[in-house]
Formats: structure tokens, C-alpha cells, sequence
């Protein structure tokens, strides 16, 4: 496997070989299952739960809408702090400010905190190309960078692997590592400690994301648990964050609802151990050079469109990933993006362009349509609608005139739309099912229906929909 | 044109359509809570497998000389404006140490700025008794000091309190990761041991 997203064979393709790999599928279920036991304890125990997710999505929205006002507000402040603001249209141009920066910092190394924005425009390997080596610090990046791997999950991107891989991965890449190494997790995240540690103290170049920009005081937030964020965001002189136009909020007291909802839908904690907040430079405190990346990178054109919009509002809490029955079997890898999972399926393509690559078109497939992601998201994204959205503009491009899966893709969009709509149909579904199942399954279809079923079996629709059972209780 | 002109240009271009009257937040969630809070803040400070230790206003000291034995922590720095008494044995931060006298220091004991019960967070803003952010980062024990009267009960209350603009560590439990098959594991980067000494 080779550590850049270039090439991936499309969702159907890669999936069908993930689901032949046992290992992979059981370190999965088991993970995604205790996260998610987790997640529903915390969040139950808030009884102003949809309060929150109303008011996240709100925050959000009110960015979205106006998007450039915050921005220069948000530069303003910045820049009155004493740092520097860029501004990148695509991962060449960001790129190449981080490098010209580092290369002015007279450094040839940079530790990094983990970023979805340094790994979408595939920065280490853009320095790596210029020379300039790039330490990952979180302990799961460090994981796959040393593996040689490609990130599977968006909080823990090593999910994939296990503890005796992990070892294998240390033992072979780490220096100074020896053979008495158990696979204990505690012994294991020792010798990354010791194998950081004079990196830390020594680096004077640090590469950061954020989670939140906050508009009306210039703040940057970094949300983390290990540390390696408060050692990149501290000691080194100088700091690059790259961060997407669309990680703002508006007001500093609109972090009292995101603080409240990322950990809680991420790890399933209270509170995740350190959070990092930071505006401009500090006299005597922390990096004394601060510049300030923000990246549009296909995020103006997700803008543009008034359903796929939504997805903009991702927080990347991962909540989604971990109810999906499809990432459950199929994995991280399969999406061939960065951001996998329900909502890579919608935003990739999007930022990407749904019709740029092979890939693109095929992952607003990647999704039984079962609701679960939208039940769980914080900022209240309906990837559902999103997905059905994007599967009409996917099939539209590739054929550009009207066709029965477009108009199948119409009909399920306007059919979402409406709950009324939706129960009628599901009643249609089931008559429809019974007529076309044979021995429960409904296997590939014919004519244009085949793309859709071809990497599937759709199971057939029950005789009841959850709906009429209910109502008939 | 510059990138920024570009990229402000496509977001109005994208937002031609849009309504761009502000959305009004609805704050209907919980903004306070009430009762014992600084119970509260005990339980869950512990909850993260922090140490927590109560003690009153007289006995500083004494209670801090007792967790630095137990813990077996001989060389302490302390920001330069904690009170001196607190651990008259510490090095001051002043002027300030460098990285590799931070890294040699076994422990630090610090003030804090607010503790907040219902996720048992502890925020440090720089301000008194606190210092800047490396020093309460590099040594591998961290004793922090909460006043009862900086503890508030919720979320809400502390982003209220608190200064944007200042540099802030939010700390809840010590430093932790779940990545190798989600088993937590104490202490990777940061300090592996806190001890949380409530005063009042
Ligand atoms: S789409 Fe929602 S649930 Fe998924 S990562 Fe983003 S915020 Fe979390």
C-alpha cells in the first residue's frame, strides 16, 4: 500500500477486496463498537442533547452563510496579533507556502500534530519532495507513517491495525527499538514517547490544523488528548497552521457548544484530556512566528451547492464512521479519500469534483441509506439527502442525458424530501420487493440499475416498513 | 488576481443565492447547573484518573510537600509569582528556564484560572500563578491548585469567564491516547501524572 490516495481503484472495487480481509473487518467491528457504547452513554447523559446539535448546526450555518465576512474578520484579528495570514486556493498553493516558510525558518524537519487538512493536500510528501522531513506526532499518525499506510479512520486513523502489527511496524521502522519490545499498549506508547521526545524539544518548525477558528477574536483551537499537540503548539519558534475556510465559527462563545459536542461524538468523553487555544503570538510564550494557512481546496464549489452545502459543516467527529454498517466491513481504505465514511462519501466528491477522478462518482454509493449517520452527527448533516443528491449529479455527468437510474435518483431525492412521501413509497417498496426477491436477496439487476447493485446485495424489502408495524402496534 | 481576492470572489459567487440575513443561534441547552459543585468537580477530575486531594486554605503547603513525597518528586519548578511558601524548595521560572532545565525538573505545582465541575476541566490562562504554557507541559508530574471559588459547573460558564485572546490550556485527566486497539494508556507527551489539590 503506498502512502498517497493517487490511483485508488473506485469505492465497489476496493471494497468487495477490504471485505475478503477477516483481520481487518474484526479489528473494525471491535472498535467501532466500543466507541460507539461509549458515545451513547455521554450523550445520553445530556438531557439537553438536540439542544445542542440545534444550535451546533445553527453556529455552522450562520459561518457558512457568511462566510467571507468571517474570514476577513477573522484575518483582521489575526493579523492585529501578531500573526500572519495566507491564503491557498488548492493543495499546490498551500503547499508551497509551507515549504517557502519552512525553508525561510532555515529548518529541514517539522513535527506535525494530526491535521485532515496537511493529509488532503498530501503536504508530507510535498515536503518530503522538497527535503524536508516531516514528523507525525499523534500516536496512531505515527503509527501509519511509519507503516508506510494511509490513515483508515478520522479519529483513529490506525483502527486497522493491532497491537502485534503495531509492534512488527515499531520493531522494523523505529530506531533504538529492540526485540524486548512486548505489544503491551503501554509499553508500545512509551517507545513513541521516547522515540518523539528529542524531536520536541529540539524541533523549531511546527505544522498544525485546528478544529475551530474563532472569528471575532482571531483564536485557534487545537482539540487533542496526548499532548503532542500541546508540544507542537508550544515549544517549537515557529508555527504554520493550515486550516479549511470553513473550520470558523463565528463568536468565542459558540465554542461552549462545539467544546460540549466534539468530545462527546469523537471519543466519547466529557472532555478530551487537552484543548489548546491560542491567538496570534504571545510575548514570552509559545512560537513567536505564527502564519495562519486557509485552504480552499474545492471548499467554495461544496459551497455553491445548496443541498451538499451541509457537509461544510462537518466538525470530523467521526460519529458517523462508527455507525456505519458499510465502513464497518469495508474499512477506511476503500473510500481511497482522507475523509472516509459516510461523510467522505459526500464531501469528497465534492471537493474533488464528482466527475475529477475514478473514485469520486462511485462513493455516493457507498451507503445503505440507513439514516444512522445523520441519528448521530452533531451539527445535524443530513448525509442521506446529501448522498441521494449526489448520486443524481454523479449519474448525470457520466450520462448527460436523462436515464433510468437518474430519474430512479430524482424520484429518491424528492421521496426523502418528505416523510409523507417516504411512507408511501416504502409501502410501493415492499410490494415491489416481493414481486422481484428470490431467496431474500435481490443480486445484480439489469439494465441501468446494474452500477448500483453490482457491488451489492440489496436485501428485499420487508413486507412491512417499520413505519406501518409501528402504527399498527 | 491574489488568492485571497480569488477565493473571497468564489465564496460570494456561491453565497449569490443565499440569504445572508445572520442566523439567530437558539441557546436553549443547559448554561448552568446547580448543587455541589465542587463534589462534582472531585468526582469527575477522578473519573479521568487524575489524583484529587481537598484541603483548606491554611494547610497549602503542608498538603502539597505530602503529594510531592508521595509521588516521589524531588526537583520542582513553580511559575515565579505562586506563593513562595507553597514549595519553597521549587526553582522559579524566572527568568525563564530553558527547555532542557524544564525537561530535567521531575514535577511542577501551578494555579489554575477555573475549574469547571461538569467535565472536570481545569483551564490555565498564563495568568497568576501559572506561568506560560511549556512550563506546565514538559515535566512529567503536574500539580495543579483549584481554588473552590474558581470552580463553575458547566461549559458555558467557563467560555463566559474566560479570555479568548490569551493563551488557554483546557486540561481534563492527564495525557492519554486510545489508539493501539482503544485501550487507554496515561502518559504519552504530556505530563503522565496530575494531581488536582482543591483548596476551600
Ligand atoms: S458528518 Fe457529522 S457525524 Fe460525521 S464526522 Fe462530520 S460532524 Fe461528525
Amino acid at each position: 500500500m503506498t502512502g498517497t490516495w493517487l490511483g485508488m481503484p473506485p469505492f465497489p472495487v476496493a471494497a468487495r477486496e477490504a471485505l475478503g480481509n477477516e483481520q481487518l473487518r474484526t479489528n473494525l467491528r471491535k472498535a467501532t463498537g466500543t466507541i460507539r457504547g461509549k458515545r451513547a452513554a455521554v450523550v445520553d447523559e445530556r438531557a439537553d442533547w438536540e439542544a445542542l446539535r440545534v444550535a451546533g448546526k445553527e453556529i455552522k450555518d450562520r459561518t457558512l452563510h457568511n462566510l467571507d465576512t468571517y474570514l476577513e474578520q477573522l484575518e483582521r484579528k489575526v493579523t492585529e496579533s501578531g500573526g500572519v495570514v495566507h491564503w491557498a486556493r488548492d493543495a499546490a498553493e498551500a503547499n508551497r507556502i509551507v515549504i517557502d516558510l519552512v525553508r525561510a525558518a532555515e529548518a529541514d524537519e517539522v513535527v506535525k500534530v494530526k491535521s485532515m487538512a496537511t493529509q488532503e493536500i498530501e503536504l508530507n510528501e510535498a515536503l518530503a519532495e522538497a527535503g524536508i522531513a516531516a514528523y507525525e506526532t499523534d500516536l496512531a499518525e505515527l503509527i501509519v507513517q511509519l507503516g508506510h499506510d494511509r490513515p483508515s479512520h478520522i479519529l483513529v486513523p490506525a483502527i486497522h491495525r493491532n497491537r502485534s502489527e503495531i509492534r512488527d511496524i515499531f520493531l522494523r521502522e523505529m530506531p533504538g527499538v529492540t526485540a524486548a519490545l512486548t505489544d503491551d499498549p503501554a509499553e508500545l506508547a512509551a517507545a513513541a514517547r521516547a522515540h518523539l521526545r528529542r524531536k520536541f524539544l529540539t524541533a523549531k518548525v511546527a505544522v498544525s490544523g485546528a478544529n475551530f477558528a474563532v472569528a471575532d477574536s482571531g483564536t485557534l483551537v487545537v482539540v487533542e488528548s496526548e499532548g503532542n499537540g500541546r508540544m507542537c503548539l508550544t515549544l517549537p519558534e515557529v508555527l504554520i497552521s493550515v486550516v479549511g475556510i470553513e473550520k470558523l465559527v463565528p463568536t468565542w462563545q459558540d465554542l461552549e457548544v462545539m467544546l460540549q459536542l466534539l468530545p462527546r461524538s469523537s471519543t466519547g468523553e466529557r472532555m478530551n484530556p487537552y484543548t489548546s487555544t491560542w491567538t496570534g503570538v504571545t510575548p514570552g510564550d509559545g512560537p513567536q512566528e505564527f502564519h495562519l494557512i486557509l485552504l480552499d481546496n474545492g471548499r467554495t464549489g461544496a459551497l455553491a451547492d445548496d443541498i451538499g452545502r451541509q457537509a461544510l459543516r462537518c466538525i470530523r467527529c467521526s460519529a458517523c464512521l462508527n455507525v456505519c454498517p458499510v465502513y464497518e466491513r469495508t474499512g477506511g481504505h476503500a473510500y481511497g479519500s482522507v475523509y472516509p465514511g459516510p461523510i467522505g462519501a459526500i464531501l469528497t466528491p465534492q471537493l474533488r469534483g464528482v466527475t475529477a477522478d475514478e473514485v469520486s462518482p462511485t462513493l455516493p454509493f457507498a451507503s445503505t441509506l440507513c439514516g444512522a449517520c445523520y441519528e448521530v452527527c452533531p451539527v445535524l448533516i443530513d448525509i442521506p439527502q446529501a448522498l441521494v443528491h449526489l448520486r443524481a449529479k454523479a449519474v448525470d455527468a457520466k450520462r448527460g442525458k436523462p436515464s433510468a437510474e437518474r430519474t430512479a435518483m430524482r424520484v429518491a431525492q424528492w421521496v426523502f424530501g418528505s416523510s409523507r412521501r417516504l411512507r408511501l413509497a416504502q409501502r410501493l417498496v415492499s410490494i415491489g420487493g416481493r414481486v422481484l426477491g428470490r431467496r431474500g436477496r435481490i443480486g445484480r439487476l439489469p439494465g441501468p440499475f446494474k452500477g448500483w447493485s453490482g457491488a451489492r446485495d440489496t436485501a428485499t424489502p420487508p413486507r412491512q416498513t417499520f413505519r406501518t408495524w409501528w402504527e399498527s402496534r | 488576481m491574489t488568492a485571497r481576492e480569488e477565493i473571497l470572489g468564489r465564496i460570494r459567487s456561491a453565497l449569490s443565492t443565499v440569504d445572508k440575513a445572520e442566523i439567530v443561534v437558539s441557546r436553549d441547552y443547559q448554561q448552568a447547573i446547580e448543587g455541589d459543585l465542587v463534589g462534582l468537580f472531585a468526582e469527575r477530575v477522578a473519573d479521568y484518573r487524575a489524583a484529587v486531594v481537598r484541603t483548606t486554605a491554611d494547610t497549602v503547603p503542608e498538603a502539597i510537600a505530602e503529594q510531592l513525597a508521595h509521588f516521589g518528586i524531588g526537583s520542582v519548578v513553580t511559575p515565579a509569582d505562586l506563593p513562595a511558601d507553597w514549595v519553597p524548595q521549587a526553582v522559579t521560572d524566572a527568568p525563564p528556564l530553558d527547555v532542557p532545565a524544564l525537561d530535567a525538573a521531575d514535577g511542577v505545582v501551578t494555579a489554575c484560572a477555573v475549574g469547571i465541575a461538569e467535565t472536570g476541566t481545569i483551564v490555565l490562562d498564563a495568568g497568576p500563578g501559572q506561568s506560560r504554557r511549556a512550563l506546565t507541559l514538559v515535566p512529567d508530574f503536574h500539580l495543579c491548585v483549584v481554588r473552590t471559588d474558581q470552580i463553575v459547573g458547566t461549559v458555558p460558564e467557563a467560555i463566559a469567564r474566560l479570555d479568548g485572546t490569551r493563551p488557554l490550556t483546557w486540561i481534563s485527566g492527564p495525557s492519554a491516547t486510545s489508539d493501539i486497539e482503544l485501550n487507554r494508556v496515561e502518559g504519552v507527551h504530556g505530563p503522565r501524572t496530575l494531581v488536582v489539590l482543591i483548596v476551600g
